[in-house]
């Protein structure tokens, strides 16, 4: 029984980390009907940047406590993936938003492979290991060892969905973007500022990823120029299992497919007796995708069809 | 010259006449080298590049004759990228430019489709450092290697493990790589010969971070050693995701996971981890030390394969000496009758081109550094 | 003198057709078999390029898995045609096989899809295209039928009338590389594709696929059977994939699955779009440019290397780079390619309102 309850935690974990980088697609994606294919990569970036200013904190003071090193990191990863954010957006897709459909998606593509080439210039091949300056503490709970940063991981993104929440329900920024999500054009005849609105969303969402590349960097003590490429894939395959545009959606989602992946590749070959086994755990997260998208395309949360995309 | 149609023969010849004959007088025997030069294993690549020019020049340097002729030998120094089909390319590029034999390429994935194409010019191809079983198996003449091959490391490894180690539930896991896949099979079948229990055998990817469900599901079995086929990125957060797990199982890799990079990943849960890999330690082979200060005066430090690039150099050479020619069919001849003390040590070939007897050494990580534990023949 | 040739199409035409027959033996004087062994594959890419452009190009549908059926035509030569299952069946009879084979798969795995369209398609033929690698990687047990991540080797190579297309032949009397006969005998499919891929365009089929790409209720509208059209576009398409794969295997001789991943695919779409899409001419030069670009990177890695002793600027890094920022760049300043079709230049320079119009019929659909 501990197993099972620690595959349940680890599945959470990852699925809330699906989570965090699923909120930013789904945010784009109810504004712009856009799979900004490049998040994964703006989520690289928060991690990379992060790093980089902590290896520096600790050169200049080794002493410094960790949380504050790791504070330090984020402080600055924040801003400069919200540069990158808003920049991709003036630069790639706001030009094009009257274009043909496919052409938002293969500049999409194409910025996403940029950021990752870029990267692996300035900061090469290699992984880059996470500084150990986080306390290690683990709990048993339940028969399963848990982790204070996983503890907190799976608190982040719930409160990183219930503030999204709040902002786009209860205030006015929210009701223009979803004024903006029903229509563009009648928003600006309501007298919405639409760029400014999408702009903002980049931003909004582009922080949260800065924060989940922290986050992810932390838990698995590295990062990668190659690591938001399938992060990305996979959180996106979440965002349209809970029904893309939809945060709440995004959340359950992640979680759902979190769980599916560590329960799939934890049992899965007992069960088929050694046919299939954790070598298609990959193979889960687009089975979950494409059965989603076939019966049910709204996702299980959303309201919207996928017709439209 | 029935190699070519009558027009290439006359370019050939004419291309050769311009080339062979150099200033100062001695004929000129190209030799290709052939490893990763651009892209994510250029240092090692270069290294592989270096061990082979440091024993051309060394040959050089003390004169080479053949069939009473003066020869000079010239390194033609290519790029694979680590790219299968731009290893053929290459391959084709070197049998054009009429090379004597081949040292290379540096990996498995791009020795095997390129050993097609010399096998097929008849060109003799020494690898330094591809260890797929595979590469030998295809039945080319032409095909050799310096290296203990997967199966030879696997066997050492699962025979330590039964042996050494006294592990009664083994748990195996590998990347799904041409590499891991291989030697996690082959450690599979080792471990039952010596009498050992595999329980269970998960797989990863090459791309991957996560790996608590699968340790999580060995954990479930009881594993008290986790054998790992595969490399340091993912070795590292995996030796920290077993700590964090709470298993007790040791972990046990091989050549992949065996460097600084696993340590520094890792962090302090390195501490214990044991890793093989083929050969001997450098201050342990014949000729390390020596060669290490000549290596070091020439190019720095090194990498890892240098010396068996260097010896599969000197291992080549001294079959076109026997021979007393250039002529790939004759090398060739002479090769199969290898028998070099070389700065990795003994090298004698099989029916097949690997290396009989290569030695695999454990290595175990004691505070943050690797150190030996022992050699296994 | 270009105009002079437009004049004379059937001047040119033979031109072009002496300038394809002798081009390997030039290649071969210059650069060298390597150079004709390059030509070899800008062949293949050429047909890759032109399955996906009727999938992309002419159908619309964003399909980003495509080199999954360049993979099961590769394999399924494989299968049989190499001592893994000890069959050693003539290409002539695996190369139909082996194209209906990816078909089959393109239809299978179109029928899921079809529905969705636009970026929802772009996604899940992604996944398809793994799914399909992965269990290339991983079929080595229970039952093993690729060798997982070992690849197929000793792949037997094409034989024509005895002749086999290995090392060097003797044909005719003459002395040739076997290099020289993959160059004609790809030349052969490739304009064969060509002609099938023109003939096509301007077919009852070509035509109901561009109504489905600019409109597809208008054109469902219409009485045009989207549904068979889509999954014959997919069928199409992977027919290309599927011949070529089965080429790459018989000339290459080894098969593995990392030739397959997600990279090859974005390759090919980066062929498409740069040459321009839907447009024939403007397809093959993307795909010849985007082979031989890489390869004439390394010569100024080796340029480097002999200069400078070093390489400074590493063209590997650079590739990928480049690639991006020709989409990127490629979709804002040409959106319809190095070499678009007139038709397309035309729509695109009426001052966007072709493009607007196209726009709003898509909002239509989409409220």
């Amino acid at each position: 029984m501990d197993i099972f309850a620690q595959q349940l935690v680890n599945g959470l974990v990852l699925g809330s980390i699906y989570a965090l980088v699923a909120l930013g697609y789904t945010m784009v994606y109810g504004i712009l009907e856009l799979i900004n294919f490049a998040h994964g990569e703006v989520t690289m970036v928060g991690a990379m940047v992060a790093l980089a200013v902590m290896g520096a904190l600790l050169g200049v003071a080794p002493d410094l406590p960790g949380i504050l090193v790791v504070i330090g990191g984020a402080l600055v990863a924040i801003p400069a993936c919200i540069l990158l954010g808003y920049t991709i957006e003036r630069v790639a897709y706001r030009p094009l938003r009257q274009a043909p459909r496919l052409a938002p998606l293969i500049t999409a593509i194409g910025v996403s492979i940029i950021l990752q080439n870029v990267a692996m210039l300035i900061w090469g091949r290699q992984y880059i290991a996470f500084p150990p300056i986080l306390p290690q503490a683990t709990f048993q709970i339940a028969g399963a060892q848990v982790s204070a940063l996983q503890i907190f991981i799976v608190l982040l993104s719930g409160i990183a969905m219930a503030g999204l929440w709040f902002m786009v329900q209860r205030t006015r920024l929210g009701r223009a973007m979803r004024a903006c999500g029903e229509s563009r054009e009648i928003a600006s005849l309501m007298g919405v500022d639409v760029n400014r609105i999408i702009s903002t969303t980049f931003i909004i969402g582009s922080a949260l990823a800065a924060v989940a590349g922290l986050m992810v960097s932390a838990y698995y003590g590295l990062a990668h120029y190659y690591m938001g490429f399938m992060l990305g894939l996979k959180a996106f395959s979440a965002a349209v299992l809970g029904g893309i545009g939809n945060l709440g959606g995004a959340v359950l989602g992640g979680l759902l497919l979190g769980v599916i992946e560590a329960l799939g590749a934890g049992y899965i070959g007992d069960l088929t007796g050694g046919f299939l086994g954790s070598h298609y755990q990959d193979v889960f997260a687009f089975l979950v995708l494409i059965a989603v998208l076939v019966f049910r395309p709204s996702g299980l949360l959303g309201e919207r069809v996928a017709q439209r995309a | 010259m029935s190699l070519h149609t009558f027009g290439w023969s006359v370019l050939a010849l004419a291309l050769l006449a311009g080339c062979s004959q150099k200033d100062d007088g001695k004929t000129v025997v190209r030799i290709g080298s052939v490893a990763p030069l651009t892209g994510a294993q250029t240092h090692i690549g270069k290294d592989n590049e270096n061990g082979a020019r440091l024993a051309l020049d060394e040959i050089n340097a003390t004169g080479l004759t053949l069939g009473g002729k003066p020869v000079r030998l010239e390194l033609i120094a290519e790029d694979d990228g680590a790219e299968p089909k731009t290893a053929t390319l290459v391959a084709q590029k070197l049998v054009d430019a009429g090379v004597a034999g081949v040292i290379g390429h540096l990996n498995s994935g791009t020795s095997i489709p390129a050993s097609k194409l010399y096998n097929a010019a008849g060109i003799p191809q020494i690898s330094p450092s591809a260890t797929a079983v595979k590469y030998t198996a295809q039945g080319y003449q032409t095909a050799f290697r310096v290296m203990a091959n997967d199966a030879q490391q696997g066997a050492a490894l699962g025979q330590f493990a039964v042996k050494t180690l006294k592990a009664q539930k083994i748990a195996l896991i590998d990347d799904r790589s041409a590499y891991g896949q291989g030697l996690a099979d082959e450690v599979e079948k080792a471990v039952r010969a010596a009498g050992g229990t595999v329980i269970d055998r998960q797989y990863t990817t090459d791309k991957a971070t996560d790996f608590s469900a699968i340790l999580t599901a060995i954990k479930g079995k009881g594993a008290d050693l986790i054998v790992f086929a595969g490399m340091d990125p993912q070795g590292g957060p995996m030796a920290k995701q077993i700590k964090s797990l709470g298993l007790k199982a040791q972990l046990l890799g091989a050549d992949g996971i065996q460097n600084g990079n696993f340590i520094k990943l890792a962090g302090a849960d390195a501490e214990g981890a044991i890793a093989s890999s083929p050969g001997l330690p450098l201050d342990k082979m014949p000729g390390g030390p020596t060669f290490k200060q000549r290596f070091n005066a020439q190019y720095g430090e090194i990498q890892v394969y240098a010396p068996y690039a260097y010896d599969a150099m000197q291992v080549f050479v001294a079959a076109m000496k026997r021979a007393d020619s250039a002529d790939p069919k004759k090398i060739l001849a002479e090769l199969t009758k290898t028998d070099h003390t070389g700065v990795t040590g003994q090298i004698r070939f099989d029916a097949k081109g690997d290396t009989v007897g290569g030695a695999v050494t454990l290595y175990q990580v004691k505070n943050g550094t690797w150190a030996p534990l022992a050699t296994v023949q | 003198m270009i105009a002079a040739l437009r004049e004379r199409p059937r001047l040119s035409l033979a031109l072009l057709a002496v300038l394809l027959a002798v081009l390997p033996f030039v290649t071969g004087v210059l650069i060298g078999q390597s150079g004709v062994r390059m030509l070899d594959f800008a062949l293949l890419y050429v047909l890759l390029a032109l399955g996906l452009n009727l999938v992309v190009g002419y159908a619309g549908l964003l399909d980003l898995g495509y080199i999954a059926f360049y993979a099961l035509g590769a394999y399924f030569y494989a299968w049989l045609a190499s001592p893994h299952f000890g069959l050693h069946l003539p290409f002539w009879m695996i190369l139909p096989m082996g194209t209906l084979f990816a078909a089959a798969f393109g239809v299978l795995l179109g029928a899921p899809t079809l529905r969705l369209r636009g970026d929802y398609l772009a996604i899940v033929t992604l996944g398809f295209g793994e799914i399909i690698r992965i269990f290339m990687n991983n079929l080595d047990a229970p039952v093993n039928l690729t060798n997982g991540p070992q690849g197929m080797d000793l792949i037997d190579p094409i034989q024509i009338a005895g002749i086999g297309f290995s090392g060097t032949q003797e044909v005719f009397g003459l002395v040739v590389q076997a290099t020289h006969l993959y160059y004609y005998l790809f030349l052969a499919f490739t304009l064969a594709a060509i002609l099938f891929a023109y003939r096509l365009q301007d077919s009852r089929i070509g035509r109901a696929w561009a109504a489905i790409r600019e409109d597809e209720v208008a054109a469902a509208a219409t009485g045009i059977n989207t549904r068979n059209l889509k999954l014959l576009a997919f069928a199409m398409g992977a027919t290309f994939g599927g011949l070529a794969g089965g080429l790459f295997a018989a000339f290459q001789g080894f098969i593995s699955p990392e030739s397959f991943n997600l990279m090859e695919s974005i390759l090919i779409l980066c062929m498409i779009v740069l040459g321009g899409m839907g447009h024939i001419p403007g397809v093959i030069v993307g795909a010849v440019l985007l082979t031989i670009l890489p390869e004439a990177l390394r010569y100024i890695g080796d340029l480097q290397r002999a200069m400078l002793g070093e390489v400074v600027v590493d063209a590997a890094n650079l590739r990928m780079l480049i690639f991006g920022l020709a989409l990127v760049l490629m979709m804002l300043y040409r959106p319809a390619g190095l070499w678009p079709s007139r038709q397309r230049r035309r729509e695109l320079t009426a001052e966007g309102e072709v493009v607007r119009h196209e726009q709003e019929s898509l909002v239509d659909v989409q409220r």
